[in-house]
Order: C-alpha cells, then structure tokens, then sequence
C-alpha cells in the first residue's frame, strides 16, 4: 500500500527550483518541474533530509501547534528521550524538564523512555528465539521501516516486529490517566514531542497497525522554546523520573542495541550508511549478527530535523543526564502489561511498497527498461539534476514514463540546437563554395 | 508465449575491489524495477552476488550474464580459468582457496559456490583446469 499522508511537505511560494534537496533524498523521491520542487509521495520516506538541505526553507514538516492542544480537556505530554537532550547545564536533570512541561500546557507527562524500556524487554525476548531471521532489524526508526518498505521488501521478515515506544507510550497513559482523573479517553490529548517527521507521518498513516494512539506531534522545536524559560534549578518534585539510563538511551545512536543487553549487536546511524548495510544484509551478508540498530538521521533521533541542539552536543548532553540517573536495568516487564491487555506486537503485517516497479506486466517493464537503456547511452552521465532529476538513470526513467522529454536535457539540447544551426547554414550556402 | 526477455553482459575484472559488487548491484536494482517478488529478488541477489566476487577473487577476469523472460531469471559466468580441479570439494561449505588479500576483507569463508546452489532452482557447474568455469544459475518466477 501507498503512503499517502506526507508530514514533510513543500511550501509552494518559498521553493525557487534550485535543486539543492533533489541529490540529498535517499529514495529519488524529488523532481524539480517548471521552476519548482515535487514530492512524489509514493517514494517520500519522511527523513527529512530536504528540510535540512532547504536554503530557502521551502521544506516544512507539518506537526501540531500548542494552540491544537484547546481541542482536548485533558492533555498529556509524551516527551521523546530525545527532547531531553536538548538542554545543557540549564536542566540538571530530567525531573526539571518534565516539570516545566507540565507548565506549558500539559497536565500530565508520560515518558517514552518508559515505554522503550517496555519494548526493551520484548526485544531480549524476541532475541531468544533462534529460528527469527537474523540479524534482527530494529523497528523503531519509522524512515528505516519505510525504506525497507521500498528498496528492501525481502528484509521485512528481519523487523523486529513491535510496536513503536511512542505508541505503547500513548496507549498506556492515556489509561492510566482516565482511571486517575475518571475521564473518558477521547477527552484526554496525547501528544508527542517529536525529533522528526517521520514520527508524525507514523501517527497520521500507521506501519503494522490500523490506528493511532497517539493524537498529535509538537515538534521538539517548539516545545524547546516555551519550555527552556521556565525550566528551574530546583524541581519541585512534581515528577519522577521513571525511565532508567537505558530507555532515555534509544535518543542516540547505539542506545537501543546497547539496552537489548545482546553483545552481537551493531548500530548504524544516517540514511546512507543505513542503505549501504542493508545493501549487505540484502546480499546474504551479517547474518551471524544478531541485532542491527537502524537509525535514519546521524546520531541517532538526537540529529532529528525537529531537533534544535547540533547533534553532537545533544548527544554528550544525554550522555551527562543518564549518568546522574541511578543505574538500573528496566524494571517494567513487557509480561506485566500484557497481564493488562497491552499488546507490543504489531497487529498487521508490514507490507511491500511496490513503487519502483515499471510495470505490472512483466514484458511492458522489460520493454520500458530496454528503451531506458537506449536512452542512457545517450545522456552524458554527467547526473548534473539540470533536467530536474536527480541522475541520468532516474531522468531516463521519467522520459519512458512520460514525466520528462529527451530535450529537457540542456547538453541533448544543445547538441540538437547546434545541428540545427548547421543544418540552417547548409541551406543557406550555395552549394559548392 | 512472447519472447520479449532482457540481457545484460557484464565484464568482471580480477582483483577489482573497488568495483566489485557494481554488477550484482546493477542487476538488483533492474529486478526491483522489473517487479520480481522479494523473496525471488532476494535469492538472485545473493547468487549474483557471490557470483562477481569469485571471479574477482578466484579467476583471471571473465563475465557475468543476466537473461529475464517472463518465466524465469537465468545467471551465467563464465570465466578464463584457472578453473577448478575438485569440483566436489569446491562445492563443500567452508572449502576455499581464496589468497591473503581476499581474507584480509573478509572473503575466503568457502560459503561462496554452497551459497550460489542453495538459492538457485536449478544450478550447473563445469570447469577445466588450464580453461575456465562456467556456471548456470536458473531462478523460476512463478511456482508451479
């Protein structure tokens, strides 16, 4: 099934067809037609990696606004580990940046470290079972799922097949807040506080389950700014922080696979290094690993494109806040809340995305990739975007689908506008001069 | 039945690290792009792939050839020698005559020829010392 809903989206009247966030898209995903950038949405993975390129900041991310918060009576905040991360020494703690959440509009914060620490425990389960396909690929990057999705499918039975901390984290505070307070569950605001895109893609068109729990995204952006005013020095103790050093972790690179407590484990952060492994495990390679750590953005969800800290700083500034956390291993067990009905596994399976496809029919596509070959021969391979595609191959690709004509090319052009020119002057000369 | 089917030759070079896995990579992307079934794709990638890099660790340089039709994925190499003297031992998994270089990165595991049978339908071999190796690799597209 195509992804339709797209929270990385492109602001029309700021886009001024430069072409700069057509080569950065991992998935060739951006066409630049008539002076201006198209998503193509059928290949947009959500990675946001136009956003960050964007001189002209034509490339938004669509998220909630604190004014959406109104449409709910009650409103629960579930911070990202990766929100913490933003705050240096202003902070001291993660009991202070919960506390000035509840201060910005919030009535109750749940952590989503607290739910990976749920999932963590599911995954040391899963990792017991021998005959699950190795290495285990982690689910909780939604850019890697959808990459996957569209260049990967053979890969889909490696995904650890989970749901998303953010998720089980919506699930379990919205219940919990309405037996505490009595209020019905649509009446309660779950919001999370978001590193990326993709997260709020997640939310609006869910991998592997049919619905949402989570009602909204604010982005860490946003959030930062209101909350860093209000931030004390001294918490009054409001919140207690329930996660351990393991859980808050996931927010870099590495975290997850170091919590699964597995020792054959590997981490890769940024979409092409990402694609560069899978290329491996694709190719029968790493399958006596066990755990593969996937994370789109450099760093880990710290590089998110919502994030405001560089990444680097944030992630030595998690570094100092788990290490003044007492030391624990999770203490919630995933069996524990499946006492309670709260399922961890996703309930629909994560199907292929088919887009690359040529054709439905086998001999048409053959045709089209013949007549694609011929056409290449031709372009220069110079893969200069000029055209509005990202390489000569994708360029090919679009004349056959119609999308383009050969003379979009600028050096097919000339060369065509130089023969003319001669062919003008052969007739103008009288022959034998 | 039509005859509409695609081709692709393409020449390995001995010793070619840097290059080495472009083909296979090549003949990925048009499968994907062909439509062919992910766990299909997946048993082509693996056999090309280990494929390209026998001739580029093994052989003296040679070709590797890709044919669709609508039926079936046919796979062939052929390469100029040394070629195999013990072909049963070659096709034992964890055989290998692999040098320094190719075990320094990492290849030289003896996985390479059990891997390619083991994912092809039908899977043919024949060499000759002093000449070369050919071998065949058929993947079907539709299970009967």
């Amino acid at each position: 099934m195509v992804n339709l809903y797209h929270s990385v989206r492109l602001q029309k009247e700021l886009c001024r067809g430069c072409t700069n966030c057509m080569k950065p898209c991992p998935t060739e995903a951006i066409r630049v037609r008539n002076g201006r950038a198209h998503i193509l949405d059928e290949l947009c993975i959500d990675c946001g990696n136009c956003i960050r390129v964007c001189p002209y900041h034509a490339k938004v991310a669509l998220t909630n606004s604190f004014e959406d918060l109104a449409a709910f009576p009650h409103r629960i905040a579930l911070p990202a580990p990766s929100f913490y991360a933003q705050f240096g020494k202003q902070a001291g703690s993660v009991d202070a940046i919960l506390d000035a959440l509840r201060k910005v509009g919030f009535d109750a914060v749940f952590e989503v470290a607290r739910a990976a620490d749920i999932i963590t425990g599911a995954i040391r389960n899963l990792l017991r079972e021998a005959r699950r396909p190795r290495p285990l690929i982690s689910s909780a990057c939604p850019t890697v799922t959808r990459l996957i999705q569209v260049r990967f499918p053979s890969l889909i039975p490696n995904i650890v097949p989970l749901r998303q901390p953010m998720e089980v984290a919506a699930e379990i505070a919205r219940k919990e807040y309405s037996l505490a307070h009595r209020v019905k569950p649509q009446d309660i605001g779950v919001f999370f506080i978001t590193p990326c895109p993709a997260k709020m893609t997640a939310i609006n068109s869910p991998i592997g389950q049919e619905k949402s729990h989570v009602d909204g995204a604010i982005s860490i952006v946003e959030a930062y700014g209101r909350v860093l005013p209000l931030l004390e020095r001294q918490p009054r103790s409001h919140s207690h922080t329930t996660a351990t050093p393991l859980g808050v972790g996931w927010a870099t690179a590495g975290g997850e696979a170091e919590a699964s407590g597995c020792l054959n484990t590997m981490a890769v952060d940024g979409i092409d290094n990402v694609i560069r492994v899978l290329e491996e495990v694709d190719n029968g390679k790493l399958q006596d690993l066990d755990f593969l750590e996937c994370s789109s953005c450099v760093s880990g969800c710290v590089g998110g494109p919502l994030t405001f800290d560089n990444n680097f700083v944030a992630r030595q500034n998690l570094r100092n806040l788990t290490r003044a956390m007492p030391q624990a291993d999770p203490a919630d067990t995933p069996d524990q809340y499946a006492a309670q009905g709260l399922h961890l596994k996703l309930d629909k399976q994560i199907m292929p995305n088919s887009t690359l496809k040529l054709d439905e029919d086998m001999a048409v596509a053959i045709r089209m990739m013949e007549e694609m070959n011929t056409i290449l021969e031709r372009l220069p391979g110079y893969d200069c975007g000029s055209c509005g595609s990202p390489t000569c191959r994708s360029f090919a690709q679009d004349i056959v689908r119609g999308y383009f004509k050969e003379t979009d090319c600028i050096f097919l052009l000339k060369d065509n506008l130089r023969q003319m020119s001669q062919q003008m002057l052969n007739l103008w000369q009288p022959k034998g001069e | 039945m039509s005859v509409v089917h695609l081709s692709r030759i393409y020449e390995i070079t001995k010793g070619d690290y840097t290059r080495a896995g472009e083909a296979s990579a090549d003949i990925k992307r048009a499968l994907r792009q062909l439509g062919v079934q992910a766990d299909i794709l997946r048993r082509v990638s693996v056999a090309s792939y280990e494929a390209e890099m026998n001739i580029v660790i093994h052989s003296l340089g040679g070709q590797l050839s890709l044919e669709v039709s609508q039926d079936a994925i046919t796979l062939c190499t052929q390469d100029l020698g040394p070629g195999i003297a013990d072909i049963p031992s070659a096709m034992r998994a964890g055989f290998s005559t692999a040098d320094e270089q190719a075990r320094d990165l990492g290849f030289g595991a003896g996985m390479g020829l059990p891997n390619m049978k083991r994912n092809a339908d039908t899977f043919q071999i024949d060499s000759q010392p002093g000449k070369g190796t050919f071998i065949r690799m058929a993947f079907q597209l539709h299970k009967d």
